[in-house]
């Protein structure tokens, strides 16, 4: 009882963080299960989610800004399969990941360009950032708010995929390429609408994870991008509640490390456990091995 | 018989370029932008050379370089601060736990050692995992790297997330310019060898390598280990052309910008890494300088040019290399003498034929 | 039985799952010194899966190989696939014996792909030698330094008298993918006849030959034979060739063997003549 007291603020901590982490960790694990590619520019299109509020902001109210901000994000993601990955397709896969680290290195750049290296304040967004008190802790209402968003965006999700034409039409190709293109599925428009959910779903993480944060930087997005990457890992690359299980365990675990006081550890922490999920179970928690032919 | 004209060829340009070094080193001012350029250019050639090893002749897409450069930086100055100098650099760690210090040379290849220990460690777990996901793998060691370098509890060794500095450094060109000449040529002649084969084997083919009895366990570290060396030695470079070191500083992004000078001087080029390092340093120190400072053109004011420009643009010009000239500058060929003949003549009856 | 150190290579019981699907079942068979055996059958008949764990690159599920009298490659279910064991329960073992690949390649088993699998990025002459590095002695250090100069002039002459062999030396410097598909299948030869092996594994080696190609194809495996005292395991289509230069013959339908024998006794065998016209029903 009194361990849970002394960490609940850390525990509450953890949700949220790991809410927040699975919202882009989802982003991963669907263009993994397509293109079975790591989409590095990930966390920067998150990055510059926190980016563009900042900037709309200035500009228009709340109201507009944050259908803004997501909209923007969402054609950003489209965009850079549209430019960056669609014209690769039949290459090898290392040319493909290396345009994904191209377009990271562009976006940070890009980003430091446009704020130029300075940190950009993030805007108290009202409500989800007035402070409420469960038991002892006292937190932000985004804290609560985080999990329970992203169950409802999973759900619905995992409806969009298991009951609607789209949604078949993603799983098809996510199990054979070829195969669905034969069958009259327009690959490529599956794989846009692919982007467009993991942009959506981003640019809903930078909201709630920036809240938490004073500022956003150029480099803001590689740490959550990368963390959110392991949880598809672990969870087993191409499977939506791997991805959520994952990145909330992630989130909660290096959460408590901190509660202990080994904050420099709570990054490496999520690489261990890479390496080791690799080692044991390269096909994660909820993963399918594949093999290869000879 | 061309290979021994161009062996010769090559001796003389390296004659030659060792000469041009000297005389740079007497001319001009050791801080200028071309020196600047030039040393750079030296230290990441060497670790974009060893990235290609890797990545261009072994097919192992490792992100691992900057994790591998921050442990030969470190260890190369853990090493060799004075022992005079250790208390005032280690001033929150009574002076660190080190008492010693040993010349630089000895410093430069415990450099190299530790990293290659360190490959040989994590190698064994990750090096069997496949492609993207040894990609991922080695980028997280890497970030572990920076965090445990960053460790108060191994201050007295790393001087926590302090810097480490007063350690032996250089002023010429001379000195990166001869070990990075050494070290790629040690890679080079490597690459040409039978295990330099067995690792373009292993690249093409994992299943026929293996049946043609190369063991692919045994190959893939020693590639790995060999290439992590010569990481390390380009951090303890790095780490003395900065004259100062801190882990927080060898980020992913380290490894992104080694990785795309791999890519467009071509993936298992040596030549074209070691061209393609140059030209990113020259245009990003000096040639595209002008775009981080606004200019006037009468009372105009040119748009868009300000600090940071310069990288944006350079960016995009990566991305534009990367999806339209994926070759990169030389392919997987190297440069020679002949094969510049060769190329010629060739340009040269096109030319002809055209007429 | 016959005395097992007659036989360069025996499959004993050897049985292959992946997951409920049985590739091979209860797989026994010999190749006798000096023979050339061939193992035909239609379409997934599971031959080259039996390749691949002659060679290493599966773990059978149950069953021996014996090279030279030796196990080299042993198992039994274990595990999680005691309980999905689904081939015919043959065999009582209770060893684990597993190698890679190289580790075979090096014991004197050398193999082709039915797919051809040369390495594409290296010149003919590269992709010979190549298979010249698993006998050399020199460490990477001496390799590096060039203290193994005798040893690489001594593989640069083993490997051009291979390509000489297969007939290739003109177009030793061309890129391996540049060469017709013939030209291919005779360089995947020369490249496992790098290796220095007693038994030589050939999968498909005709696959894609005209009449013409697969007829030379046949004196050529017999020349090779002879020459490097080799004994041949052959995975064949072309039943022309089978026929021309097989000693023995064993047939597999479904993963499982349904017939052996000498050229003669197959092309009379009933159960062959089913498995690859298919069984008339109903007449």
């Amino acid at each position: 009882m009194d361990f849970l007291s002394k960490n609940l603020p850390y525990l509450l901590a953890g949700i949220s963080v790991g809410g927040q982490y699975a919202l882009i960790a989802i982003g991963y694990t669907m263009v993994y299960g397509i293109l079975r590619l790591i989409n590095f520019a990930h966390g920067d299109i998150f990055m510059v989610a926190g980016l563009v509020l900042i900037y709309s902001t200035t500009v228009f109210p709340l109201y507009i800004s944050i259908p803004l901000t997501i909209i923007v994000t969402v054609i950003l993601g489209m965009s850079i399969e549209k430019i960056a990955y669609r014209p690769l397709r039949n290459s090898p896969r290392m040319s493909v990941m290396i345009s994904a680290i191209g377009v990271s290195y562009l976006l940070q750049n890009l980003a430091l360009y446009i704020t130029g290296g300075l940190a950009q304040v993030y805007p108290t967004i009202p409500f989800i950032s007035s402070p409420i008190t469960i038991g002892p802790a006292t937190t932000k209402v985004v804290t609560i708010l985080t999990p329970i968003l992203m169950i409802i965006l999973v759900i619905g999700l995992m409806q969009l995929i298991n009951h609607t034409k789209i949604g078949m039409a993603m799983r098809s190709v996510s199990t054979d390429f070829e195969t669905s293109r034969l069958m009259g599925i327009n690959v490529n428009n599956v794989i846009s609408m692919t982007f467009v959910i993991g942009s959506f779903l981003a640019a809903i993480g930078s909201l709630l994870y920036f809240s938490n944060y004073p500022s956003v930087i150029p480099t803001s997005g590689g740490m959550p991008g990368l963390k959110a990457f392991v949880a598809a890992v672990f969870g087993g690359i191409g499977s939506i509640p791997g991805a959520v299980i994952g990145a909330m365990l992630i989130g909660i675990v290096e959460n408590l490390i901190k509660g202990v006081g080994w904050t420099t550890f709570s990054d490496a922490f999520t690489f261990v456990l890479l390496i080791f999920v690799l080692l044991f179970k390269p096909t994660g928690l909820f993963g399918e091995a594949a093999t290869d032919k000879v | 018989m061309t290979k021994k004209k161009d062996t010769i060829a090559a001796i003389v340009l390296l004659a030659a370029a060792f000469a041009l070094v000297a005389l740079l080193d007497r001319m001009l001012p050791s801080t200028g932008i071309i020196m600047t350029v030039l040393k750079k250019g030296c230290i990441y050639s060497l670790v974009a050379v060893s990235m290609n090893l890797l990545n261009g002749f072994t097919g192992l897409f490792s992100l691992g370089q900057a994790g591998f450069m921050l442990i030969g930086g470190y260890t190369y100055a853990i090493l060799t601060i004075p022992p005079a100098d250790r208390a005032s650099v280690y001033q929150y760690f009574d002076g660190g736990i080190i008492q010693f210090a040993v010349p630089f040379w000895a410093g430069l290849i415990a450099a190299g050692l530790v990293a290659a220990f360190l490959a040989w460690l994590i190698g064994l777990p990750v090096l069997r995992l496949k492609s993207d996901y040894l990609a991922i793998a080695t980028l997280g060691f890497a970030e572990i790297m920076r965090a445990i370098f960053q460790w108060d509890k191994l201050g007295p060794l790393t001087n926590g997330s302090n810097m480490l500095r007063k350690y032996p450094s250089f002023s010429t060109l001379m000195f990166p310019f001869a070990v990075a000449v050494i070290c790629i040529a040690v890679i080079v002649l490597l690459i040409n060898s039978s295990f330099g084969r067995a690792f373009k084997a292993i690249r093409d083919d994992e299943v026929a390598a293996e049946a043609m009895g190369i063991n692919l366990a045994h190959h893939k570290r020693m590639s790995f280990c060999i290439s992590s060396f010569f990481a390390g030695i380009g951090g303890a470079l790095l780490a003395m052309y900065q004259t100062t070191i801190q882990a927080q500083a060898f980020k992913s992004n380290m490894t992104y910008e080694i990785l795309l000078i791999v890519v467009i001087g071509g993936l298992g080029s040596v030549t074209g890494s070691v061209l393609a390092t140059f030209l990113f340093y020259a245009a990003s120190e000096w040639w595209l300088r002008f775009l981080d400072s606004p200019l006037m053109i009468g009372s105009f004011q040119v748009p868009l040019l300000r600090s940071g420009f310069r990288k944006v643009v350079f960016s995009v010009v990566i991305m534009l290399i990367v999806l339209f000239a994926r070759q990169g500058i030389m392919g997987d060929h190297e440069f020679s003498l002949s094969g510049l003949m060769k190329l010629l003549r060739r340009k040269g009856k096109e030319a002809s034929a055209n007429e | 039985m016959s005395d097992p150190n007659a036989n360069v290579l025996r499959l004993d019981h050897i049985t292959m799952q992946f997951g409920g699907v049985i590739a091979v079942n209860d797989f026994s068979m010999e190749v006798n010194k000096g023979e050339i055996v061939a193992l035909i059958g239609p379409n997934g008949a599971g031959k080259t899966t039996a390749f691949n764990v002659i060679t290493g690159v599966y773990e059978p599920t149950n069953g021996t190989v014996y090279f030279n009298g030796e196990p080299i490659v042993e198992n039994y279910p274990r595990g999680k696939m005691k309980k999905l064991y689904l081939g015919d329960p043959a065999m009582v073992c209770n060893k684990v014996i597993s190698r890679t690949p190289d580790k075979i390649t090096k014991l004197g088993i050398a193999r082709t792909f039915q797919n051809i699998r040369l390495f594409k990025k290296m010149t003919v002459f590269e992709n010979v030698l190549i298979a010249r590095h698993m006998r050399s002695r020199a460490n990477f250090v001496s390799a590096t330094l060039r203290l193994n100069a005798q040893e690489e002039q001594a593989n640069r002459e083993k490997t051009l008298e291979l390509i000489r062999l297969v007939g290739l030396e003109e177009l030793k410097d061309d890129l391996a993918t540049s060469l017709p598909y013939g030209k291919q299948r005779r360089l995947e030869i020369a490249r496992a006849l790098a290796t220095e092996p007693s038994l030589l594994l050939l999968d498909e080696p005709a696959a894609g030959m005209n009449p013409q190609e697969t007829l030379e194809l046949a004196s050529f495996i017999r020349e090779i034979k002879d020459k490097f005292n080799l004994t041949v395991f052959v995975i064949e289509h072309h039943m022309d060739l089978v026929m021309e230069i097989s000693d023995r013959i064993y047939v597999l339908d479904f993963g499982k063997m349904i017939a052996s024998g000498t050229p003669e006794e197959i092309q009379n065998n009933q159960h062959v003549i089913d498995a690859y016209l298919g069984v008339q029903e109903d007449e």
